[in-house]
């Protein structure tokens, strides 16, 4: 059975990075609780082009949990209520009649808002360009089974790799801290003996970057763990600052610098 | 147009071998004077630009999204095919090769399946040396599981993420190469139309997606790896932005599209709830490995599935195909589901759907052992559907998945325009008219990784560099038109949303040329899209500016070419008179039901070229010559 809820709908509208924006209030009717928050968002943006206004601009693509792309504050909490959810998964049914919804950006000072609730979060790119790789040329590989991978390390490595790049770790963080991301790239990579030629270059490269990037520094508060929608651990924190304090007392560690000679 | 494969000469397993030392070298030195234009970030894309730039080519790469890592290979779930036979169950490359031309119902070129066959043990190695983290088993060995439509365990896996893991280590490949500075990283800029000139591909048109702004790019090579077309059905498992528009615009400019009838609709779909719904969502077809298909063997049988007794089930897959079972082909799985739907028999509110039950699999091995195989697929279920899939059947039913049709490659994966690529979903290549599971992300690999890197500097080394630059006339020309074009969609000042009409069409392609097609609703087809395109450009509505940021804009240019993509996909439909692999012609079945192919008349691909707006295209065929498998009817009893 399906119910209908209407809601009380303030979403973050933003013409620009310039602009200082604000809320805008909708009614919403007769929602179908069988529908995902987003496409209860496209509901409100077919009502919005059929009164001749301007649409809310969101980021959104797969709508299966796992592109990373879509970004919402849902009443103060990264992709909302539930738990290991992305806002795509999300489904109407964990709401009722007559609640207030609040919906805003991602807020973070390396994330500046583009528009609505559209942010660029182009620096996480960059903090995997400095060091957040395997050096690998095409070609070049052994076989596959070639260098067998313990399997508690493999799921130690694939436990971090399951980071899809969403942004709400930083969005969730009191200091705006990229941590967990930059962590859970350096644990996936650094659990594998393929991982290990790089990675006190890849931990030193990649913190650097996110430092340039403004992105704050890691108090410990784990709110990034709370929100994540892939639950990485924060144990990986914790294995970036070991790996961090090991690199940086190393002499003449080599810093990841790009491709080298192709 | 003329079609000229290319296929090398020589015994089947040694053309690619001759090939490559047949390919004229670039000098290492002369390499970076070099540019090559990479539109899409996906595996094809992303390989391709990765690889290319390590040989010290210059790369500008394209994408609409804000990173690169965002492509829809990401949303890949079960695995991908490798003959490295590593199960010493009796695979080999000519195994997976046959597997994937008897897969592909036989319309499938030989010499390119071989090559992928070949190929994919590579494609392993190169993803395991990037850090791709495979399932192991506990002596640290890469594990493998079946897949749909093969008797051998070749398919690697990671859980049931496997796209997002093989597309973070191209993700981090290109970035390296991005940090590099050999790779010139262009995101949230989407590509309108591809300019030719001269016979030759020379660059592209952009439209920056956040200031407007129409740009230009010039190149000594073009690729397009631009993936499928799914989305014409509007429901469809494909990410929401997925579009046709730069395969169609380079069909506009003189490139062939081929078999673009041939599309794949998947058999584990979870069945749209409510008329808002904006995609299907797929659960990966490796849960058919352990789940059950069935439906009651009764008529308008209401009861909760757990009230009707084995005796009244039918597990019409292991019923009809003894020996492939649940793991029939997804053509075969998909349309079964639609028969006994079709029946009446049909489960879940709407009667679009069949079980999948995992309930002997939990008895048999636990629900431990289940959980650890497929829990986020069972995670995602749940919160989709609020049902828990341990307890209760999962229902599913097929949804638009992936297009085998694209644009026509040569052996090289080139297009019948000189100096433009296709690779990955976007080519027609290598799946016929029908795809196994576990192939995409090993074609869009193999494409990107082993394919462009030698062909496109073969082309190179021929032809030299292309000498227009980026404010030529032929890219003014390209960029004024686009920009017309953004200001027409803009004024047209109707009350339509550019959704409302892609619902519409979606329907008519879902109703006429979905999984079943006849001629008589292929010709109502015909007449219902231009009626739909024509009112379209009459009463769309777009609210703002194109100066800035604007998705109605953005969704407006896509659906705009879907509708105009989507009458060669009926006509291609109509006039290919057989069923084969995903394209099923109702008059052509026998009495069970099974499809009819009609090798006399259609064992080539058809080939698409465009004769100016209005006019009806030119229809080309390349004949497919069978050298070393025998044409079959395809069985899987």
């Amino acid at each position: 059975m399906s119910a209908k809820l209407d809601l009380k709908l303030h979403v973050w509208r933003q013409k620009g990075p310039g602009d200082a924006g604000r809320f805008e209030t909708h009614e919403m009717k007769g929602v179908s609780d069988h529908i995902s928050f987003l496409e209860m968002m496209d509901v409100l943006n077919e009502a919005l082009i059929a009164g001749g206004k301007e649409p809310v601009a969101f980021e959104h693509d797969c709508r299966e949990g796992i592109c990373g792309t879509c970004s919402m504050v849902i009443n103060g909490e990264p992709h909302g209520p539930l738990k290991a959810t992305t806002t795509c998964q999300l489904h109407m049914r964990h709401f009722k009649s007559g609640d207030e919804i609040w919906v805003e950006p991602w807020r973070a000072r390396a994330f500046p808002v583009m528009k609505d609730l559209v942010v660029d979060r182009n620096a996480f790119d960059r903090i995997v360009q400095n060091g957040g790789f395997i050096s690998a040329n095409t070609g070049s590989a052994p076989d596959g089974n070639a260098l067998p991978v313990p399997k508690t390390d493999a799921d130690l490595a694939f436990e971090a790799a399951a980071c899809i790049g969403c942004g709400a770790c930083v969005a969730a963080c009191p200091n705006g801290s990229a941590m967990l991301f930059v962590a859970a790239k350096a644990s996936h990579l650094n659990h594998l003996p393929q991982g290990q030629p790089e990675r006190a270059a890849r931990v030193l490269g990649m913190l650097d970057q996110a430092d340039a990037e403004l992105f704050g520094n890691c108090t410990n508060h784990y709110e990034c763990g709370a929100a994540c929608p892939k639950e990485i651990p924060v144990r990986v924190i914790a294995e970036l600052n070991r790996d961090y304090a090991k690199a940086a007392l190393a002499v003449e560690e080599p810093r990841a610098a790009g491709g080298g000679d192709g | 147009m003329k079609l000229d494969a290319k296929i090398p000469a020589g015994p089947l397993a040694e053309k690619w071998d001759r090939h490559r030392f047949e390919l004229k070298l670039v000098n290492p030195a002369n390499k970076r004077k070099f540019r090559i234009i990479m539109v899409g970030t996906g595996l094809a894309g992303g390989a391709g630009a990765a690889s290319l730039a390590e040989l010290g080519y210059q790369v500008d790469a394209f994408t609409y999204h804000d990173s690169p890592r965002r492509a829809h290979s990401i949303a890949a779930q079960g695995g991908i095919n490798a003959a490295k036979n590593y199960q010493n169950d009796g695979d080999s490359v000519w195994r997976l090769f046959y597997d994937t031309v008897k897969g592909g119902d036989f319309r499938a070129r030989e010499a390119n399946v071989h090559r992928l066959a070949l190929v994919s043990r590579n494609i392993i190695d190169q993803c395991v040396a990037q850090g791709v983290p495979f399932a192991r088993d506990y002596g640290g060995l890469l594990d493998n599981r079946s897949f749909g439509g093969a008797q051998v365990s070749r398919t690697f896996y990671a859980r049931g993420q496997t796209g997002q893991q093989l597309l973070l280590g191209c993700y981090q490949a290109l970035e390296r190469q991005v940090g590099a500075g050999r790779v010139r990283m262009h995101v949230r800029k989407e590509i309108l139309d591809v300019v030719v000139e001269g016979g030759r591909a020379r660059g592209v048109v952009t439209r920056d997606l956040v200031t407007g702004k129409i740009e230009t790019f010039a190149g000594d090579a073009v690729v397009l790896a631009t993936g499928g077309y799914s989305n014409v059905f509007y429901l469809s498992t494909n990410a929401k932005a997925c579009n046709v528009t730069a395969t169609w615009r380079a069909y506009k400019r003189g490139a062939g599209f081929a078999n673009p009838c041939f599309t794949q609709i998947h058999p584990t779909c979870i069945p749209v709830a409510d008329e808002a719904a904006s995609k299907t969502t797929l659960m990966s077809e490796s849960l058919r490995n352990d789940g059950r298909v069935w439906v009651p063997a009764r008529k308008g049988d209401t009861r909760p599935p757990h009230q009707i007794p084995e005796a009244e089930r039918d597990y019409y897959l292991e019923r009809r195909y003894p020996s492939f079972g649940n793991l029939a082909p997804r053509d075969i799985a998909s349309r079964a589901a639609k028969m006994v739907c079709d029946e009446g028999r049909g489960v879940g509110p709407t009667g679009r759907g069949v079980y999948l039950d995992f309930a002997d699999a939990v008895k048999r091995v636990g629900k431990q052992v289940v959980s650890s195989k497929y829990g986020n697929l069972f995670d995602m279920y749940a919160n989709i559907t609020g049902e828990d899939p341990y307890s209760v059947p999962m229902r599913i039913y097929p949804a638009p998945h992936y297009t085998m049709g694209g644009l026509w490659v040569d052996y090289n994966l080139m297009t019948t325009v000189p100096g433009l690529y296709a690779a990955g979903e976007a080519n027609f290549s290598d799946h016929g008219a029908n795809r196994l599971g576990a192939s995409a992300l090993m074609q869009g690999l193999a494409d990107g990784y082993f394919i462009l890197p030698y062909t496109v500097g073969d082309f190179l080394a021929k032809e030299g560099p292309s000498k227009v630059a980026a404010d030529a006339d032929c890219f003014r020309a390209a960029a004024k038109e686009a920009e017309d074009r953004t200001k027409r969609l803009m004024s047209i000042g109707g009350k339509r949303s550019p959704d409302h009409f892609h619902i519409r069409l979606g329907k008519v392609m879902w109703e006429k040329c979905g999984m079943a097609r006849n001629k008589a609703g292929l010709e109502q087809a015909l007449r219902e899209i231009p009626a739909i395109r024509e009112e379209f450009w009459r009463d769309l509505r777009i609210p703002g500016s194109g100066a800035d940021l604007n998705q109605t804009l953005e969704k407006a240019g896509r659906v705009a070419d879907y509708l105009e993509f989507a009458e060669l996909m009926c006509r291609d439909a109509l006039v290919r008179e057989e069923s084969c692999g995903g394209h099923f012609r109702e008059e052509y079945q026998t009495d069970e039901g099974e499809a009819v192919r009609n090798d006399r008349d259609f064992a080539h691909v058809a080939v698409w070229e465009h004769a100016g707006d209005g006019a009806a295209p030119a229809l080309h065929k390349e004949p497919l010559v069978f050298e070393n498998v025998q044409l079959a009817t395809r069985s899987y009893k």
